[in-house]
């Protein structure tokens, strides 16, 4: 691959796919079923004080 | 017993054949470097030796593991005194190399005490020294806590920190000796480079087995911060220094990239050396130390990971505003110009995060003065977040550019935003780690934040007044097209804001003084009888039943 068809696909496809990666992922916490899950994460640091 | 010796003949081969290397030298500092690692060695063979633990050989024996229900946190307190001595020694250069730039003379005519050698001796001790060994203390604390595991590979967890003070000491001496590859932020040389490489991939090691061991199912946010912060450092230091040395046997290496494509990897390196050492990191610090001293859970735990994953994908675009107005391609400039204006965005995102994380709890503020520290950090994160995309835009920048604008603008960064997270971290693990019920004084941790936020205010005040003034006497054009002000004139000019700055650092080395002072006492198990940070009013006639009075 030439320097030239790595820069098209780069910022065409590759660009499309990273975008769709990132929206992907910032969008995942949000669906409805991990609520319950974000809240146990976050409050997970006070089960154990000290001796785990 | 068998592998005792065999340890011990390894230590002291390796510390022959380092003689070796020392005695093949083709330069000066090589064979001084290459004495030091012999020495290391031969340490490693007297611990070795005199502090075998021989219960751990007895436990082989029967097959006894070690005890899973206690965290491993030896590697921690070393890390936690390895933060402060190095943190003393890389502010005390910052301060010394400040007053140079005021009073010339300092230099003292001596090579070795230049301003060109001490200044990567202060940036790479405060960063990779001070800044290194809080996040490798803590990254050990925080994975075992929210894994609610001991630590994977005990011995590695060791040789990650030994390993690690023996390239910070490389690096330093090597910059003394005038060893360098001239690469921002990324100085040492070959051989130091290949020793950071292997001690990292332990590191690496170290925090993924524990990781992998962890007895809870949901893997805590600031575990995502430190891992990127590994991977990506790795990945940073493999690339950017890539270099072929001159003699296997020498400290001279040259660079595999030349020009333009040089500048523009060590760029890439340098601004996400800050995106992922200098900001992922100490975010992981964040989302764990400031819940947890706040007692509530971070404010929004997706928000966390929106910030997390938008640092991932944008950070490592932004380098190229380094180079606004250079060589590089301008496409390239105006792509890391974007870049860095769109990160404003998450910076601020993950700042509401952690300051919110108070909400319900804001008096705390007013209480307890290692909140208080965090609070500020997060304040300079923000406001190092807004500044750097602002200087990044190519109109500010062709002003701000190569003047103290941007020395302010990372130290308001790393003095406000890295030091104050990390002074608050230590604060709150040192009574944890060594069993104390509370520091020696709380009033002091107050003295300090004082001291410090003071300080970094004349910085960064003097360094902003300092770097405009700079630009515009640089810029300025007379009727008849000439330049109005020499360079030296512009020099000249900045002297008063010199000695503020240097004032400013003289407030901040002082407050981590007291620091030194309160966290020293506090290992030697004293606790000052000092008047609490609040008092909630009481009054004693007051507080008794209303007593029922006779009708008149």
């Amino acid at each position: 691959m030439s320097y030239d068809e790595l820069r098209h696909f780069a910022d065409s496809w590759g660009l499309l796919a990273m975008a769709l990666l990132f929206l992907t992922l910032i969008a995942w916490p949000f669906r409805p079923s991990a609520r319950a899950r974000n809240d146990e994460a976050a409050n997970m640091i006070f089960k154990d004080d000290e001796h785990g | 017993m068998d592998t005792l010796v065999a340890k011990a003949g390894g230590w002291l081969g390796l510390a022959f054949l380092a003689l070796v290397m020392a005695a093949m030298a083709v330069d000066a500092p090589f064979a001084v470097h290459m004495i030091i690692v012999a020495f290391a060695c031969l340490l490693m063979l007297w611990a070795t030796v005199s502090r075998a633990d021989y219960e751990a050989i007895a436990r082989g024996l029967l097959k006894m593991p070690a005890d899973e229900g206690v965290y491993d946190d030896d590697p921690i307190r070393w890390g936690v005194i390895a933060t402060l001595f190095w943190g003393l020694a890389g502010m005390a250069a910052g301060l010394f190399i400040a007053l140079q730039l005021a009073f010339p003379a300092l230099n003292l005519g001596f090579e070795y005490t230049t301003f060109g050698r001490l200044r990567p001796l202060h940036t790479s001790a405060v960063i990779f020294a001070f800044g290194g060994n809080a996040l490798i203390a803590t990254s050990y604390y925080v994975v075992q806590r929210t894994c609610r595991a001991r630590l994977a590979f005990p011995t590695l967890a060791r040789f990650v920190f030994w390993g690690y003070q023996l390239f910070i000491v490389l690096a330093a001496t090597g910059y003394l000796m005038g060893v360098t590859e001239a690469k921002e932020y990324a100085e040492p040389e070959w051989y130091v480079d290949l020793w950071l490489t292997i001690v990292w991939v332990a590191y690496l090691i170290v925090f993924l087995g524990t990781i992998v061991k962890r007895r809870e199912p949901h893997i805590y946010v600031a575990n995502w911060f430190y891992l990127s912060f590994i991977i990506t450092i790795a990945m940073l230091h493999l690339v950017n220094n890539l270099s072929m040395p001159a003699s296997l046997f020498g400290s001279k290496s040259y660079a595999a990239f030349a020009g333009v494509q040089d500048a523009l990897t060590q760029w890439w390196y340098g601004h996400n050396a800050v995106g992922f050492f200098l900001t992922a990191g100490f975010l992981a610090m964040m989302y764990y130390f400031v819940p947890k001293q706040a007692e509530r859970p971070v404010y929004s735990y997706r928000l966390s990971i929106i910030h997390f994953w938008s640092l991932i994908f944008l950070y490592i675009w932004a380098g190229p505003h380094h180079l606004h107005y250079t060589a590089l391609p301008d496409w390239a400039q105006t792509l890391g110009m974007v870049f860095s204006v769109i990160l404003w965005m998450p910076s601020w995102g993950g700042m509401i995060n952690g300051l919110m994380t108070l909400n319900g709890a804001w008096d705390k503020i007013r209480t307890d003065p290692i909140i208080r520290m965090m609070v500020m950090a997060l304040a300079f994160y923000g406001m190092s977040t807004f500044e750097g995309p602002m200087m990044s835009i190519k109109w500010v920048n062709s002003m701000s550019h190569y003047t103290d604008w941007t020395i302010g603008h990372v130290h308001s960064g790393a003095l406000g935003w890295n030091g104050m997270i990390t002074f608050a971290c230590v604060y709150y693990l040192v009574p944890r780690l060594w069993g104390r019920p509370r520091l020696y004084s709380l009033r002091m941790v107050n003295w300090h934040f004082w001291l410090a936020t003071v300080g970094i205010v004349f910085y960064a005040a003097s360094m902003w007044v300092a770097g405009i003034m700079q630009g515009l006497m640089w810029r300025e054009y007379g009727a008849d097209g000439y330049l109005v002000y020499s360079f030296a004139e512009s020099v000249s000019a900045m002297h008063p804001m010199y000695l503020i700055r240097a004032a400013g650092g003289a407030m901040y080395l002082a407050g981590f003084l007291i620091m030194v002072f309160n966290v020293w006492a506090t290992l030697g198990g004293r606790v000052r009888t000092e008047k609490p940070m609040t008092e909630t009013p009481y009054n004693a006639a007051a507080d008794r039943p209303l007593a029922p009075v006779p009708a008149e």
